[in-house]
């Protein structure tokens, strides 16, 4: 799997939502299935997928899925 | 709808360490995003408008800005932003008044509250995430209504990495996951966070009865929610901390001063045990009866001014708690800006007259 597909399953997963809505401009807290409670399920599967740790700087900023890859990419995950 | 004049400065301020400038330097960084916000209220909410219909344009320094009582949040729904933006509806859990305040947020104020929590709390604990023991029922986030203590432990779950909850959902002890919790991180840091008086009561007083101890050696706990149901019981707060310390081994202990009608905005107790105050807000202590700015080490009723909210005019409420500064830019923790105590709540005014002898319900 490349990294944008893991990227895809992990917020799929986490968030109980279909691969074709995890697009670039999704953002947090605009459909209900992100709230700030999946957030946290979505930070420990992206860590788990991506064998990273997060602090909680990257969690607050983690505001939509391009951000996403933005901060991953501080880890030395490329998209 | 929020006047990008406002957003830059905001930014500019939580772009800072919250506790680096002096009182005079903070001040001339805080005032223009107040004055932001004064105007974009004024604009937007019909309510405060009329409020300060008659205080001039534009305050000249903090202590100028105009202050609403908290109070009207709980007899009003003030708003300032369009039906359609509402995100959610904030409920403070009203342990000392019939009638809960409500806080209207949408999404940008919600998430600014958000950062400011994270931002100000990494001061004291760091910006890594770690085992969360939250001293609460599971049950508490799955109310519809948002209350103020599920939007606590929202903010703090930033810093859990594995959140485990103490509590049963009919507020018992969960032991099994106290002994699973301590077993896997009694030797490295974790972090506990709970409201003071279930803390003391459910929490505490709990391991006390059934004689049991913790050992969390390298635990930090954060806790809030106000002391007046514990000053009934004349627990003060060194007495909370040697109990803390006594019955679960965590040696360090931060509370913190907020109010629901400012979430995100929050005023968290040092190593020296002062309440600090970071630069993206103020406190000012008022007299009770002139209302006038007091003195350091004068007490009075407690102002509390907040950069965060756009979406509802409550960035500048006088609270019904007393407290007072203890000094500024001083203090031996080595973090600039006031710091201040909270010493109680303004005594409940009595409903009273002489011909008053049937008690209403």
């Amino acid at each position: 799997m490349t990294n944008q597909e893991k990227l895809t399953q992990a917020f799929c997963d986490a968030l109980g939502i279909g691969p074709d809505q995890v697009k670039d401009d999704l953002q947090y807290n605009t459909i209900k299935e992100w709230d700030s409670t999946a957030h946290m399920v979505l930070i420990s599967e992206l860590e788990n997928t991506f064998d990273v740790m997060l602090d909680t700087d990257d969690i607050i900023d983690m505001s939509s899925v391009a951000k996403a890859k933005e901060i991953l990419a501080k880890y030395d995950v490329s998209f | 709808m929020t006047s990008q004049a406002y957003q830059d400065r905001y930014e500019q301020l939580l772009a800072q360490d919250m506790y680096s400038l002096n009182t005079a330097e903070k001040e001339g960084a805080l005032l223009p995003v107040i004055q932001a916000l004064h105007q974009h209220h004024k604009l937007h909410s019909p309510a405060y408008s009329r409020l300060v219909q008659h205080y001039r344009d534009q305050p000249d320094t903090i202590e100028d800005v105009p202050f609403l009582a908290v109070r009207l949040f709980k007899l009003f729904s003030l708003s300032s932003i369009s039906d359609d933006d509402v995100f959610r509806v904030l409920q403070s859990s009203g342990t000392t008044s019939q009638t809960p305040a409500k806080v209207i947020l949408d999404r940008i104020t919600s998430a600014r509250q958000s950062k400011a929590l994270v931002k100000i709390m990494q001061n004291f604990i760091g910006k890594q995430r770690l085992p969360l023991l939250v001293i609460d029922a599971p049950s508490v986030l799955k109310n519809k209504a948002l209350s103020a203590r599920a939007a606590g432990i929202q903010g703090m779950a930033f810093f859990g990495r594995q959140t485990v909850y103490a509590l049963n959902d009919d507020m018992t002890l969960n032991t099994d996951a106290l002994n699973s919790f301590q077993k896997l991180y009694a030797d490295q840091p974790v972090l506990v966070f709970g409201f003071t008086f279930m803390v003391w009561t459910c929490f505490l007083e709990a391991l006390k009865a059934q004689k049991l101890s913790l050992s969390l050696p390298h635990g930090a706990l954060i806790h809030s929610g106000g002391w007046k149901k514990l000053t009934d019981k004349q627990v003060d707060n060194p007495t909370f901390k040697r109990e803390v310390t006594r019955l679960t081994g965590i040696p360090r202990v931060h509370n913190f001063y907020g109010m629901a009608e400012q979430v995100g905005t929050v005023f968290v107790e040092c190593e020296q045990g002062h309440l600090h105050v970071p630069e993206m807000a103020d406190i000012l202590i008022r007299d009770p009866y002139s209302l006038a700015v007091c003195e350091n080490k004068t007490q009075g009723l407690i102002q509390v001014i907040s950069s965060i909210p756009t979406s509802y005019p409550g960035f500048s409420l006088l609270t019904e708690d007393v407290g007072r500064v203890l000094g500024q830019d001083d203090c031996s923790c080595g973090r600039s800006g006031k710091y201040f105590e909270v010493l109680g709540r303004l005594p409940k005014t009595e409903v009273r007259g002489c011909s008053d002898t049937q008690v209403s319900v």
